[in-house]
């Protein structure tokens, strides 16, 4: 096929999203947080609320999320995008409100903010990328990392009786009345990419509804961070972070997911 | 009315839309008195008990993000967890009011007033070259005052201001004249406020991260514009002053001890002034210098181990000696003490 007949408009089957900026993606080629952005904008796009949308980037690779994103943003200090998002929420009650958070930043240095907000049952959508290794500062064991896990602060293997074990912080939230939606997706291929966009679509759709607040972890790849191929990563992530972070939904409806 | 409850109520009357707070002594009744009298209700500002002072500070700094009026307030452990969140404010460049009702330090300390937050408060207190806009009250009237002027000023240079009171002024009570009640505001500066992305404008961000070394440079260069231009603001009260030969310095509770010193010194012969900073950023620095070309000698007062009189000094260069006079927070000095100290030093000399 000719290349002007490829182009043609009833051969396209993919493009650039719109709500994306041309700022290229900052992230490591095979990483995920650029799917899981492309996904949250193309929600916005589909649902017409770019004008009433307003994100919160956290500390860590996603901290530029501001820049690839075409909505108001407000970065916020290292764990705390669910307070920074529950007062722009109280105050813009009519705003789509979400925060954008890794796992060093919602399940570590932000543990209190993140279930004080879940509690509260803000009205806010928390989308939370864990790939298991804080990213941005060099491969660091977060508290996610998983036993036995290589990083560059547990280089012989996380050791859970001196480190403490990986936690499942989206399991402990879900256990509070405030919040309504908790699921565990992925984006590395594209049968999961296509659920995850689904439950990104959910969690706005129940802010609309005020029905409180929507979780969503997206277990990611680290490739820079694991040390692998991009390929190579996501093997290793459906091999061993998939069984310790089961994929699914674990709260529906604000009633926890029996399974 | 306490100085605490008055700097609630014109809170209200001044339209903010939000407080985001934390329970510490001696500042406690801020949040008390808002929730009591249901705001939201009255005027339909937000009132939220956060779960900490690090979450109240950042929801303060979400907030002023939208162009909204917030504030926070708190006593001085409380404040220094806050300082990151601080930080960002000023380096993001959003106006919001933050109050400190200071106790004794270092660490737990004690719950009486101190002034001993000073340092803190005007030369930055979190990491990074910024300033706060800090306002001195020496009155429970003050305490309501400089709630709508802090306002004013943390939108006019987009920075965040802070009344520096002490528990002291937070908890006694007198009478005052409250403002009347202002209009929430409704439009909001499209040109940085996070309101949402219309098509008519780019999207607007509130970071305080510059990776590029040349634009944080620029940045800071650009607030420490900002921050010298301050000076036109500067705030100060001054008493008997005219005829003075010797001027004590004191802020906040300190003045109010001292307004009873040059009582007493004048009773008896001495002719002693006093010079109270309204604002202790920017600081009278201009009058104090000349004021050293007119007195003999200054002490300041202060519930600390001597943090304002260095900037005393600074002013003064040396021109007339500068003593500093006071307890460090929890006791606190009588009129009887300073007079002493400073007999001692008016008649002793130097």
């Amino acid at each position: 096929m000719e290349f002007k007949e490829i182009t043609r408009e009833e051969n396209l089957v993919y493009k650039r999203t719109p709500l994306m900026t041309d700022t290229p993606l900052s992230y490591c080629p095979g990483c995920g947080h650029g799917t899981v952005h492309r996904l949250i904008m193309e929600v916005v796009e589909e649902m017409g609320i770019q004008e009433d949308t307003i994100g919160i980037a956290p500390v860590g690779c996603s901290v530029l999320a501001y820049d690839f994103m075409d909505v108001d943003f407000s970065q916020a200090a290292h764990g705390r995008a669910p307070a920074v998002a529950t007062a722009i929420k109280r105050l813009w009650p009519e705003k789509f409100v979400f925060t954008y958070q890794g796992d060093g930043d919602l399940a570590a240095i932000g543990t209190a903010e993140t279930i004080h907000a879940c509690n509260r049952g803000e009205n806010i959508a928390i989308f939370f990328v864990n790939n298991g290794i804080y990213g941005m500062t060099g491969g660091q064991m977060a508290p996610t990392t998983l036993e036995g896990m290589r990083s560059s602060t547990s280089p012989y293997g996380r050791n859970s009786e001196t480190m403490g074990p990986p936690y499942k912080i989206t399991e402990l939230i879900a256990q509070l009345d405030g919040t309504h939606y908790v699921t565990r997706q992925a984006v590395h291929k594209p049968g999961p990419v296509r659920k995850a966009k689904k439950a990104i679509r959910k969690a706005l759709e129940l802010q609309k509804e005020n029905k409180g607040l929507s979780f969503i972890e997206f277990v990611s790849n680290c490739n820079s961070g694991w040390k692998m191929t991009p390929n190579d990563s996501n093997i290793w992530m459906e091999e061993n972070m998939f069984p310790f972070y089961p994929m699914g939904d674990i709260k529906v409806d604000g009633k926890l997911v029996k399974g | 009315m306490k100085g605490n409850e008055a700097i609630a109520e014109a809170a209200i009357r001044a339209g903010v839309d939000g407080y985001f707070g934390y329970p510490i002594t001696p500042q406690s009744e801020v949040m008390e008195y808002l929730m009591l009298q249901k705001p939201e209700e009255r005027t339909g500002m937000v009132v939220l008990q956060a779960e900490s002072e690090v979450a109240s500070i950042n929801m303060v700094y979400g907030a002023a993000g939208t162009g909204k009026k917030v504030m926070t307030s708190s006593s001085s452990p409380g404040i220094s967890l806050m300082q990151e969140g601080i930080s960002y404010i000023a380096g993001a460049e959003l106006p919001c009011l933050i109050v400190n009702v200071v106790r004794g330090g270092p660490g737990l300390g004690t719950i009486q007033p101190s002034q001993a937050d000073y340092f803190q408060s005007t030369k930055g207190g979190g990491h990074g070259d910024y300033r706060l806009i800090v306002l001195a009250p020496a009155s429970v009237q003050e305490m309501a005052d400089f709630v709508d002027l802090g306002f004013e000023l943390a939108f006019k240079y987009r920075n965040p201001t802070m009344i520096l009171s002490d528990g002291l002024i937070g908890q006694m009570m007198e009478k005052v004249e409250l403002p009347p009640q202002k209009e929430r505001v409704t439009e909001f500066d499209q040109s940085w406020a996070i309101t949402g992305k219309t098509k008519d404008r780019e999207r607007n961000i509130i970071t305080s991260l510059n990776l590029d070394p040349d634009k944080q440079y620029e940045h800071n260069l650009k607030l420490q514009e900002k921050y010298k231009s301050m000076e036109q603001d500067v705030m100060f009260e001054k008493i008997d002053c005219d005829d003075a030969d010797f001027l004590l310095v004191a802020y906040g509770s300190s003045a109010r001890i001292c307004q009873k010193v040059v009582e007493m010194a004048r009773s008896r012969g001495k002719k002693v002034g006093l010079l109270r900073p309204q604002t202790l950023y920017p600081f009278p620095s201009n009058e104090l210098a000349r004021m050293a070309r007119k007195v003999k000698g200054m002490m300041a007062v202060e519930l600390s181990a001597g943090q304002m009189v260095e900037d005393v000094r600074l002013a003064v260069n040396g021109k007339v000696p500068v003593s500093h006079y006071g307890m460090m927070g929890g006791k606190i000095h009588s009129p009887d003490d300073v007079l002493k100290a400073l007999e001692d030093k008016y008649i002793g000399g130097y």
